[in-house]
């Protein structure tokens, strides 16, 4: 280690580097900054590395589709949809510096941010420039309530937490055991709503149990939830940890029922199966999206996404997919509508207008607005049969 | 930005007759002016809008980033020790000083207008919450402190890293235990206020460094220094090892707290998870990629890795590839980090010009001769552990033209 460059030469190449970014970073801009009257500017952000870059890509692949497909049907208004797509890592800083960034770019509208923190920074920093923000799959529910422009695609953790606690006060289920990551804020928030509501509805919780993230052993959990006897486990983590314990479960002896949230779809279907075809039969979880839903939009979008990319789309890719729709539906409003002023305070203000009173036909439910920024759309709840998902039932929107 | 450093042009100037030196108000005078320049420019350019506001939240995220590095750089580089729970320290930072700021508006009547418009009483509760986050923080601090340091290097570097930990999960369940809500447990802290802008961002950081510098100049600055030497002669000497060293790990937990309150209300929403053992790392990269013991080299590399992801953004997917090769490349040409241990002085660079390019040492066999055998001796490196900051003055000297 001892071959030290000297100092001038290390300057020297440092300001090679140095230029050499530059010309890149002006030869990017220069690339980008060419927005004329002929085009329509959205911004697309989540997390394409780091972490939770597999939400923040799925969801990118699906509103790059749509957008691919509003552009090959000719666009909007005559324009094409020209997409700012900027990469935050998970990271909340990052995210208001995205943010502003597509400000400055001037973008007409946002779909993003993917996660909850994240997304959270960037609604706050939104209020003051009234921009039309459209989250794919921020659930908290903090995202919507700092003012008026930002809306989501997807159901929040307490809706869903609720929809569970009623759907297992109509099984007949009067004892339920809960299962929870207390290290997740999407694990607490839905475990939070199940639990008060299942109070409402008279359905016994017995021994809610969280284990810290990170966790792989579950056995002293399961261990004290089976000991009450109940109906039923809800488990509402993610697939990796849902897996682990149901299986672990069976191996305890619980033979009864399993219910979980929307972080259940792909634990069977992907590239691995986290849980046997026999331990997750019987099971129920909520969800608004999945590949064996018959509906002929939805299989158009997923033959549509495997033509695109060779591969299944996952929830997450047709949030995106919906997420885009929603706002591409609102400009279209506006451009035909044409009284405001392409980039305007005004502009801006019909697209929050036109989403808020408009309804997008999305490969997730229709969606539409009552008042505030969280959708009105239906949730399938899924089975499983002989390791293959079913719809169970619908749910309609309240 | 860095200010005087009176310790060894002192020893210099006591040595070196005819050489003309700097007085000590006169030094602060300049330092003081460059500062308030700085921010006046800067507050001028970006109300007049040539900085962008994207362009603004970067500068005062290098800012916190600054406080950041600089202050790990006292544990690192100045006490020589490795701990890796700097993140820990910023998040109770944070949280201390945002749910003061929000629980206090109430009390102080100040609403969220008032933190962009600036009224007296906005700014007194942003004064109160920053401190009061440093103090948590270095409450913290010195809880963990005690009995970590009695530990060295990997171990050290264990024990920080699983209090940082502790740190983070306390936040996370928090609230469960206490059965109210107060950091927002895995979902978060939201609606903290937005009580920063450049300016108080930067006479913060103007502020944070002042202190730091002054603490490190000090006697016991000296004393920090010389138990990095050799821990073993500076208690032969009578430098009370213990004490210093939690001195310097509280000091250097207060000022990671303030920065942690400015990164809250910079961000406006605080999640445990953000604080987790890569937010160490990264703070660490910026002390070991300027240089270790260098201030300078704190916050040059500190200024470059916060702005190096956004410029990269030109080439989007690939940003992380270069990010990490930028950073191969620094350590393998730079293994001692951009700057080594090499400390700038704006004083030293003014009195260089005004003894028209010569230096303290270049006058000495004058001044040898001429005085008593007595002043020769402080010039020479002494065995003794007292004489560590004239020493390490002029091998900072020295390592300019290595």
């Amino acid at each position: 280690m001892n071959t030290n460059i000297s100092r001038r030469n290390f300057v020297k190449s440092g300001a090679v580097a140095g230029i050499g970014l530059g010309l890149a970073a002006c030869g990017g801009n220069s690339g980008s900054g060419s927005s004329g009257s002929d085009t329509i500017k959205v911004g697309l952000m989540g997390p394409y590395t780091g972490d939770v870059a597999q939400y923040g890509l799925a969801c990118r692949y699906g509103a790059e589709l749509y957008v691919k497909q509003v552009n090959g049907n000719g666009g909007i208004n005559g324009k094409q949809i020209e997409l700012d797509t900027q990469d935050e890592k998970g990271d909340a800083t990052e995210a208001v510096n995205v943010y502003n960034k597509l400000v400055e770019d001037g973008v007409v509208g946002i779909i993003g941010d993917v996660t909850s923190t994240p997304t959270i920074a960037v609604a706050q920093a939104s209020v003051a420039d009234n921009m039309p923000c459209v989250t794919p799959s921020a659930t908290a529910a903090d995202v919507i309530s700092y003012s008026s422009n930002y809306f989501r695609a997807c159901i929040t953790d307490p809706y869903q937490g609720k929809l569970m606690a009623d759907f297992a006060a109509d099984q007949g289920y009067k004892t339920v055991g809960v299962i929870y990551n207390s290290g997740g804020d999407y694990e607490q928030g839905v475990a939070d709503a199940f639990i008060e509501e299942a109070g409402k509805k008279g359905v016994t919780v017995s021994a809610p149990q969280g284990y810290p993230a990170g966790a792989t052993d579950f056995n002293s959990q399961l261990t004290n939830i089976i000991a009450t006897n109940p109906d039923a486990i809800f488990s509402p983590n993610y697939y990796q940890d849902d897996g682990k314990i149901v299986t672990q479960a069976r191996k305890l002896g619980y033979a009864g029922v399993f219910m979980g949230a929307d972080g259940w779809s792909n634990i069977v279907g992907g590239d691995e199966e986290y849980a046997s075809a026999e331990d997750l039969e019987g099971c129920y979880y909520d969800c608004s999206f999945v590949s064996e839903n018959k509906d002929e939009k939805v299989q158009d979008f997923i033959k549509a996404y495997k033509d695109e990319y060779g591969d299944t789309p996952s929830n997450f890719c047709a949030l995106g997919y919906d997420a885009a729709m929603i706002l591409l539906n609102a400009i279209e409003a506006v451009e035909k509508d044409g009284t405001a002023a392409y980039g305007s305070d005004d502009y801006r203000q019909a697209i929050i207008d036109a989403i808020a009173s408009g309804t997008a036909e999305g490969v997730t439910g229709d969606i539409s607005y009552s008042g505030t920024g969280d959708p009105v759309k239906s949730t399938l709840i899924i089975t499983f049969k002989g390791g293959v998902q079913k719809v169970f039932k619908t749910i309609e929107g309240k | 930005m860095t200010a005087s450093k009176p310790t060894a042009t002192q020893a210099g100037a006591t040595a070196a007759r005819g050489y003309r030196s700097l007085s000590m108000p006169a030094r602060y005078l300049i330092n003081a002016a460059l500062v308030v320049a700085f921010l006046v420019v800067g507050e001028l350019m970006i109300g007049g809008g040539v900085v962008s506001r994207y362009q603004t939240g970067v500068i005062e995220q290098i800012g916190i980033y600054i406080i950041l590095a600089v202050s790990l750089n006292i544990a690192t580089g100045y006490l020589g020790q490795l701990p890796l729970g700097h993140a820990g320290f910023m998040s109770v930072g944070g949280y201390s000083c945002a749910i003061f700021i929000m629980r206090m508006m109430g009390v102080a009547g100040v609403t969220m207008r008032d933190f962009t418009s600036g009224s007296p009483a906005a700014m007194g509760l942003f004064v109160c919450g920053i401190v009061f986050g440093g103090v948590c923080a270095a409450v913290c601090g010195l809880v963990i402190g005690v009995p970590a340091l009695r530990l060295k290097g990997d171990y050290l570097a264990i024990i920080t890293l699983g209090f940082a930990e502790i740190i983070r999960v306390v936040m996370q369940n928090i609230d469960g235990v206490l059965g109210f809500t107060l950091t927002g447990g895995a979902k978060g802290l939201t609606g903290i206020p937005s009580y920063t802008n450049f300016l108080n961002t930067f006479i913060v950081v103007a502020i944070s460094l002042f202190l730091i510098h002054a603490m490190m100049k000090s006697r016991h600055g000296r004393a920090i220094l010389s138990i990095r030497d050799n821990e073993i002669a500076a208690e032969s000497c009578g430098v009370n090892a213990t004490y210093y060293k939690t001195l310097a790990f509280v000091a250097s937990a207060f000022f990671a707290g303030v920065a942690g309150g400015l990164y809250a209300g910079c961000i406006g929403v605080m999640a445990p998870a953000k604080f987790g053992f890569m937010k160490s790392i990264e703070i660490l990269v910026m002390v070991v990629l300027g240089g270790m013991g260098s201030m300078l080299g704190s916050v040059i590399s500190a200024t470059v890795l916060t702005i190096l992801p956004e410029a990269l953004r030109a080439v989007s997917d690939y940003r992380m590839v270069v990010y990490a090769v930028v950073l191969i490349l620094v350590m393998i040409f730079r293994p001692k980090g951009l700057l080594g241990d090499y400390d700038f002085s704006m004083s030293r660079v003014i009195e260089r010009i005004m003894n028209h390019g010569r230096r303290p040492e270049d006058f000495a066999p004058a001044a040898a001769s001429a005085s008593d055998a007595g002043d020769i001796t402080s010039p020479v490196e002494g065995p003794g552990a007292p004489a560590a900051p004239s020493d390490e003055g002029a091998g900072k000297e020295a390592s300019t033209h290595e």
